[in-house]
């Protein structure tokens, strides 16, 4: 029997049993759809990342405080002081910018609108260049202003539309804490960067947070704490070294050695690859709940094909008693198996396909369809129908013509 | 071609189902033989063996032992793959509950031996017209896109005549052809079977009815898987064992 008359017979014997075909191919339908589907919301959400780490600038080490473990008997000590930056900026070659950052939280009032426990971000004025960041209108605090304590803000989107709405906010004067400050500046929305989100922020000169904002024990014997350091490097410059510089520069200012460091250093691309093995391992748990469900959906061919070779018995005898060969019969009912699959897949790329473009709309989630998934979905229902197509249809090849004929 | 060719000779078959103690011997060494152009009828009470018989010479099973030669090849020894090539080239076999394709025409139902014809592959126009031709002949040409359960029993067994014919087979067997039928519709099938035996083709069938026997050259008679009597238009020879005519 030639392949194109299997697979007429295959075409017809699924469609003289469509709800059950249908009901067949569902697995595999779920299948492939799963594995488009999620592959997609992967992917898209690996994009998004993608985009936001790059957004957050090139180039950027960070510098994080943290409490170093202390030697025995000795307490513990406390992380960055504002003096590092300095240090670094004049100690370390290769660097083109240091910018530094502390966190605090207050209420913030306007008028009669008021919101309890802000973020506040006490900045130099580098921030914005070395995060990326636009201002929508009006400017940031220079270093004159930072010097000065200069009690002014620039407010994020976010809560520069909440305080004011429609109005201009530059100029107008805010309450943060009991602290009266004046309106500079507004920034461009810049949405939320991994867990941070900037369009809530009100950001300060640093000298402000730490006079008015983070009254510290440690201020009056060490200098004023701060969270972080963002170091922006050459990029032509050798980004190893400069996080060796200034590893050794730090542990020195701070009397420590490498191993009781009160500070960790990471780079941009640290964080890139972070990300990338959580992706990856997001994906390759969603590749095998996917596969998993086009086992199932093997499962289903076979079950159905078992059926299906135990109720046309009669049929498979009358094919055999005019000359049907076991390979005729195997490949009539492989064939009607794979066709199942096949036609599953085909519909399961649809709705695949469908469902990510669908779903990346009605969600915030971001879906980008892979073709790679397409073609390894369709490829894996192929395989799964001829895989579970097999048994039956070698049972079907196995029957005896006289006892098939017999079958009631 | 005379009549001279022998188209079945068997020689000492016996068919036994089961084993051990609860063994059946079907057939208890039979041995026939069967001349181009004949047309003969097997009888025997329920049970006697005619349609083991019958699947053994239709190649749909051998025999426990003994030769089956057909039309001179010895068909005893061949595989599954080997048998079914035999029944599609030389054999037309036409059962009593018809054995048609469900929901399938008429037409597909005739040219499907062809679909399993490997060595000698038709296109689907000559297959056609190859069927719509037999159709004709068995008088339902205007009934070929007919499914079977739009067709009479009678016609449905007409469709298993013509399918039987489509790839000219050295020999028709029928294992009881008129026995789900109504007289008239019989009378019909075996107003063909006479017709295609006038044509020169070789038939064997097995019938319950005397009056339809009597119609065939020669008649059989099995008892519990053995030949018991040969009767040759009316005459009777008690115990045959080895019959040449
Ligand atoms: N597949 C089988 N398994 C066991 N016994 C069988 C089988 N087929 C037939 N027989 C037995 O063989 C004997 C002959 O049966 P069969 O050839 O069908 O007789 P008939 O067609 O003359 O009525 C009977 O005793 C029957 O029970
Ligand atoms: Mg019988």
């Amino acid at each position: 029997m030639k392949l194109s008359e299997a697979a007429h017979i295959a075409w017809e014997a699924i469609l003289k049993n469509k709800v059950r075909s249908f009901l067949t191919m569902l697995g595999i339908i779920i299948g492939v759809a799963a594995v488009i589907i999620m592959v997609a919301i992967s992917a898209g959400t690996e994009a998004t990342i993608q985009e936001q780490i790059t957004s957050l600038g090139s180039n950027l080490i960070f510098v994080q405080g943290s409490m170093s473990r202390g030697g025995p008997g000795q307490p513990p000590t406390g992380g960055l002081v504002f003096d590092d930056a300095a240090a670094i900026e004049d100690g370390v070659s290769g660097v083109t910018s240091v910018v530094v950052e502390q966190n605090s939280s207050e209420t913030v009032k306007f008028g009669d609108v008021s919101f309890d426990d802000v973020s506040i971000l006490g900045t130099t004025s580098g921030f914005p260049s070395v995060r990326d960041m636009e201002l929508a209108d009006g400017r940031y605090f220079t270093d004159k202003e930072i010097d000065r304590k200069q009690k002014m803000v620039v407010l994020g989107s976010a809560i520069a539309e909440e305080l004011f709405g429609e109005d201009d906010p530059i100029g107008q004067v805010i309450t943060v804490g009991t602290t009266k400050l004046t309106v500079i500046g507004v920034m461009e929305e810049k949405g939320i960067v991994g867990t941070t989100d900037y369009d809530s922020y009100v950001f300060m000169p640093i000298t402000v947070v730490f006079q008015k904002f983070t009254p510290s024990m440690f201020a009056r014997i060490m200098g004023d704490s701060i969270r972080m350091i963002y170091v922006e490097v050459d990029p032509d410059a050798n980004i190893d070294d400069i996080i060796t510089q200034v590893e050794l520069l730090l542990v020195k200012r701070h009397e420590l050695t490498l191993d009781t460091a009160d500070f960790t250093v990471t780079t941009q691309q640290d964080i890139i690859s972070t990300q990338e093995s959580t992706t990856s391992a997001f994906r390759s748990l969603l590749a095998w709940v996917a596969g998993v469900s086009l086992i199932v959906g093997g499962i289903g061919i076979m079950n159905i094909m078992l059926v299906s070779v135990t109720e046309r018995t009669r049929e498979i005898g009358i094919r055999q008693s005019v000359g049907a060969t076991p390979d005729d019969i195997r490949l009539q009912f492989l064939t009607e198996a794979l066709m199942l699959s096949i036609v599953g897949g085909l519909i399961g790329i649809l709705v695949g396909v469908g469902g990510a473009y669908i779903f990346g709309a009605l969600s915030d989630m971001r879906t980008v369809v892979q073709l790679s998934s397409i073609a390894l979905a369709f490829s894996s229902a192929a395989i799964v129908g001829a895989f579970f197509g097999y048994y039956p249809a070698n049972q079907a090849a196995l029957l005896d013509p006289i006892e098939a004929l017999r079958y009631e | 071609m005379n009549g001279k060719r022998k188209i079945i000779e068997t020689m000492d078959i016996t068919k036994v189902y089961g084993m051990g103690d609860i063994s059946v011997a079907a057939l208890n060494g039979v041995s026939i033989t069967i001349e181009s152009g004949e047309f003969v009828a097997i009888m025997g009470q329920s049970g006697s063996g005619k349609s083991t018989l019958m699947h053994i010479l239709g190649c749909l099973s051998r025999p426990t032992s003994g030769q089956y030669f057909l039309d001179g090849e010895d068909v005893s020894q061949l595989d599954k793959v080997q048998l079914a090539g035999v029944r599609n080239r030389k054999i037309g076999f036409i059962f009593q509950s018809y054995n048609l394709l469900a929901r399938t025409s008429a037409l597909r139902n005739v040219t499907l031996p062809l679909l399993y014809d490997h060595a000698n592959p038709k296109s689907q126009e000559e297959a056609d017209a190859k069927a719509e031709k037999l159709l004709d002949m068995v008088g339902l040409s205007g009934r070929i896109n007919h499914q079977p359960h739009e067709l009479s029993g009678g016609q449905q067994q007409r469709v298993a005549v013509a399918r039987a014919l489509i790839n000219d087979p050295v020999l028709v067997i029928g294992d009881e052809p008129t026995g789900n039928l109504d007289s008239r519709s019989g009378e019909e099938i075996m107003n063909l079977l006479h017709t295609l035996h006038a044509q020169g083709t070789t038939i064997v069938m097995v019938t319950h009815d005397p009056k339809i026997a009597a119609h065939t050259q020669r008649t059989i008679n099995l008892l519990d898987g053995v030949v018991d009597t040969v009767v040759h238009n009316g005459v009777k020879n008690k115990k045959v064992q080895y019959e040449t005519v």
